[in-house]
C-alpha cells in the first residue's frame, strides 16, 4: 500500500489540454473519487496513475517513487475497468489469477489467494465459469476480484458500475466500501455519478475542464461548496439558483431575489455578508430541502412567502415542489403531508442559515 | 344420398387445408429463406456437384473412356513413384505456404494496426496489391526476376558476390521459388483477415493484460491470439484448400519441373488429364485432394464453434 502523487500534472492531446496541470495528494489506505461531468478529465487523470496515458508535463509519485516513466506493469496496481476487461477465453480463477501467474508465483499461493478472494466477493461457485456465462453484477466482481489477489499498493476504479442496473449498482457500491474497508488498500476511484462519489468516497475530488474544482470530505462539498459548478454538480436535485443583491433595508441587510421579495439576513449571515457591495450581481444558492413547507419549518433564520408550484413531484417519503421565481425555476423539498397540487398556492419558508451567496461573475461562493 | 352429399363438402375441405398449409409453409421463415438461397443452390449443384460426380466417373474410365476399370486407376497411381513425390511435395507446397503467409500475414497485420489510422489506409491499399493482381500475369513478372540469364535477383545479388543461383532450374531452388512466390501472392488475405480480427479486440483487454504485468510478447502470446484463434483456424483452413488446388503459379513459373520436383496435384493432374491426354487417370489425381483436405478441415475446424461460443 502507497499513498499517490500529483504535481502539476499535465495532459495534452495536440492542441487540446485535456487535464490542467492538477496536484493531488492521496495518503495511504484513502478512498479517493474523482468526480465531474464527461471531458472533464477525471478518467485521463486515473489512465495517467495507471500509465495508461503519458503525462504531458508534471509528476506523479506512487509510494513516494516518481512512476512518470515506469511502465503499467511496473507500477504494482490493480485497475477494474468500465466493460470488465475480463479475458474472455479464460475462466474466473484463470482471470483472477492472470497477474500472479505472469509474476510465476507458486501455484499453491495464487490458488489460496484466488480461494480467499472468490469467498470475499462471494463467487466461489463461480471459479471455473467463462465471463460469458457471467452476469453484469457477477463479471464486476471478477474483475475487481483480480485486482484484490494482486494486494497492490494502488486500486484504480474506472467507473466500474456505469454499465449496471441502479438496483445492481446500490448493491456493489456496498460491496465495494467493504472491500475497501476490509483491505485498506489506497483507492483512486472515478465516476461521473455524484451519488457514488458521496457514498464511497474518504475525499471526493471534483473536476471540471480539466482542473481541480474542489478537494474534502462528501459532507464538506455537499454544505460547504467553494464554486457554482461544485454546489450545482453535488447534490440531487440540484442547489436552486436565484439572481439576487445585497440591500439594506431598515438598517437590516437584505438579501433581494425580485421587486417583490427580498428577505432579511439572520445575524451570522449578515455579519458574513456584510462588506459584499451593493452593486455586485449575486446568486443566492439554496438546496432543496432549504425550501420547505411553511407549515413544519420556523424559527430564526426562516423566512415565508407563497409561491404557486406548477409541477410537484411525490416522492414517498419527500414531494418536490417546482415554481417560477424571478425568472428561473426553483425546486423544494415539501413534507408529503403537506396537500401540494401544481396552480394551488403554497405557503413555504426558505432556510437562509444554509444559503449560500455566490458571485454571478466568478461563479465563486462568498 | 348421404355419401354424395359429404363427398364434395370433403374434397373442399380437404383442399382449403392444402392452401393453408402452402400459405403457411410460404409465410414460415426458413420456407422463405430457402427459396431466396434456391438459385444458389442450383448453381453450386450445378458446377459443383455435378463436376465432382462426374469427375468421380471418370477417375472409374480407362484411358479410352471406353470401359469402367473400378477403381484401378487408383491402385495404379500407388504404385508409381512419381505420385507419391507429389503428394509429398503437394504438402510441403501447402503446408510450408500457408505457415508463411500466416507468419508473416500476422506481423504486417500488427504493424498496419499500428499505424496511425491517417496513413493506415495507404498502407493496407499498397499492401493488398500482390492479391489484387491476377496471379498469372504477376506470376509471369516473377518468371521474369527468377530469369537465369538475365534475372534481377541474380543480377543484384552478383554485387554481393552472390550466385547466379538457379531460381528455377534446381529442385530445391525451384520449390522454394514456387513456395515464395505463393507466400507473396497469399500474405495480403492472411494480413486483411488478421487486421480485421485485430481490429476487433477490445483495448482495455491489453491495458488489462499490461496493468496484470504482460510485456508486448505476453500480450501476444494471452491476449491476441486466443482472441484470434477462430479466424486463424478458418483462414488457415481457406487457404491450405486453396494453396492445395494451386495451379496458376506451379504451372506458369516451373510447369512441375525441373524433372516434377515441383509438381503438385493440380498441375500434375493437368499434366496428365490433358497434356498425356489421360483424363481418367487426371481425374483420380485431382480426386485425391479431398480426403487429405477434408481431414485437414474436420481437425482445424473441430473447436471453432465451441470457442466462438466464449466471445
Amino acid at each position: 500500500m502507497a499513498d499517490v502523487t500529483l504535481r502539476k500534472v499535465v495532459k495534452r492531446y495536440d492542441d487540446v489540454e485535456a487535464v490542467r496541470g492538477i496536484d493531488l495528494d492521496i495518503p495511504d489506505h484513502e478512498f479517493v473519487v474523482l468526480v465531474g461531468p464527461s471531458g472533464c478529465g477525471k478518467s485521463t487523470t486515473l489512465r495517467m496513475i495507471a500509465g495508461l496515458e503519458d503525462i504531458s508535463d508534471g509528476d506523479i509519485m506512487i509510494g513516494g517513487d516518481i512512476v512518470n516513466d515506469v511502465p503499467p506493469k511496473d507500477r504494482d496496481i490493480a485497475m477494474v475497468f468500465q466493460n470488465y476487461a475480463l479475458y474472455p477465453h479464460m475462466t474466473v480463477a484463470e482471470n483472477m489469477s492472470f497477474g500472479l501467474r505472469l509474476k510465476h508465483y507458486p501455484k499453491a499461493e495464487i490458488k489460496q489467494r484466488v480461494t480467499e478472494a472468490a469467498r470475499m466477493l462471494d463467487i466461489t461457485e463461480l471459479i471455473d465459469r467463462k465471463p460469458k456465462q457471467l452476469s453484469g453484477g457477477q463479471r464486476q466482481r471478477v474483475a475487481m476480484g483480480r485486482a484484490i489477489v494482486r494486494n497492490p499498493k494502488v486500486f484504480l476504479f474506472d467507473e466500474p458500475l456505469s454499465n449496471l442496473d441502479a438496483k445492481l449498482r446500490v448493491q456493489m457500491r456496498i460491496e465495494i466500501k467493504k472491500v475497501h474497508q476490509k483491505v485498506r488498500t489506497t483507492t483512486v476511484y472515478v465516476t461521473h455519478d455524484q451519488v457514488e462519489a458521496m457514498t464511497l468516497a474518504d475525499r471526493v475530488v471534483v473536476m471540471n475542464h480539466g482542473r481541480i474544482e474542489q478537494v474534502g470530505p462528501p459532507s464538506e462539498l455537499y454544505h460547504r461548496p467553494a464554486t457554482r459548478f461544485v454546489a450545482s454538480f453535488i447534490g440531487s436535485p440540484a442547489m436552486n439558483f436565484v439572481p439576487c443583491r445585497i440591500e439594506d433595508i431598515g438598517g437590516t441587510l437584505h438579501v433581494r431575489v425580485s421587486d417583490t421579495l427580498a428577505f432579511p439576513l439572520p445575524a451570522s449571515r449578515a455579519a458574513r455578508y456584510n462588506s459584499v457591495s451593493r452593486d455586485t450581481k449575486l446568486l443566492l444558492g439554496l438546496r432543496p430541502e432549504h425550501v420547505a413547507d411553511a407549515r413544519s419549518n420556523s424559527g430564526p433564520g426562516f423566512e415565508t412567502f407563497e409561491a404557486t408550484p406548477d409541477v410537484i413531484e411525490p416522492m414517498g417519503m419527500e414531494t418536490f415542489v417546482y415554481f417560477p421565481l424571478a425568472g428561473g425555476q426553483i425546486c423544494g423539498r415539501v413534507n408529503p403531508a403537506v396537500d401540494a397540487r401544481a396552480g394551488a398556492p403554497l405557503r413555504l419558508a426558505v432556510d437562509l442559515n444554509h444559503m449560500h451567496l455566490l458571485n454571478e461573475e466568478t461563479g465563486t461562493v462568498i | 344420398m348421404v355419401d354424395v352429399a359429404i363427398q364434395p363438402n370433403r374434397a373442399t375441405r380437404t383442399g382449403t387445408r392444402r392452401r393453408t398449409s402452402l400459405r403457411n409453409a410460404l409465410k414460415r421463415k426458413s420456407t422463405a429463406a430457402f427459396l431466396m438461397t434456391l438459385p444458389l443452390i442450383i448453381l453450386v449443384a450445378v458446377l459443383v456437384i455435378y463436376p465432382a460426380f462426374y469427375s468421380l466417373h471418370l477417375a472409374m474410365l480407362n484411358k479410352s473412356m471406353q470401359r469402367y476399370v473400378g477403381l484401378s486407376n487408383f491402385t495404379f497411381l500407388f504404385t508409381r513413384e512419381t505420385f507419391w513425390l507429389v503428394v509429398k511435395q503437394s504438402c510441403i507446397f501447402a503446408i510450408t505456404a500457408v505457415i508463411f503467409k500466416a507468419l508473416i500475414g500476422f506481423i504486417v497485420a500488427h504493424f498496419v494496426h499500428n499505424i496511425p489510422a491517417k496513413g493506415q489506409r495507404k498502407w493496407r491499399g499498397m499492401l493488398l496489391v500482390p492479391w489484387v493482381i491476377p496471379p498469372a500475369m504477376s506470376t509471369l513478372g516473377w518468371l521474369w526476376l527468377f530469369d537465369p540469364s538475365y534475372s534481377a535477383f541474380n543480377y543484384t545479388l552478383s554485387f554481393f558476390g552472390i550466385g547466379p543461383i538457379p531460381w528455377t532450374g534446381d529442385a530445391n531452388w525451384a520449390r522454394f521459388s514456387v513456395i515464395l512466390v505463393n507466400v507473396w501472392y497469399g500474405m495480403p488475405f492472411f494480413m486483411i483477415m488478421y487486421l480485421a480480427s485485430l481490429k476487433s479486440v477490445p483495448d482495455q483487454l491489453y491495458e488489462a493484460a499490461a496493468i496484470d504485468g504482460a510485456n508486448w510478447w505476453q500480450r501476444i502470446w494471452y491476449v491476441t491470439l486466443p482472441m484470434m484463434r477462430n479466424i486463424i483456424a478458418i483462414t488457415t483452413l481457406f487457404s491450405l484448400i486453396v494453396t492445395f488446388a494451386n495451379f496458376d503459379i506451379v504451372r506458369i513459373l516451373t510447369a512441375g519441373g525441373p524433372i516434377d520436383k515441383t509438381h503438385i496435384f493440380a498441375t500434375w493432374a493437368f499434366k496428365l488429364g490433358i497434356e498425356s491426354s489421360d483424363i481418367p487417370l487426371g481425374a483420380s489425381v485431382s480426386l485425391f485432394m479431398v480426403p487429405i483436405l477434408a481431414v485437414a478441415a474436420i481437425f482445424i475446424l473441430r473447436d471453432v464453434n465451441k470457442r466462438g461460443n466464449e466471445s
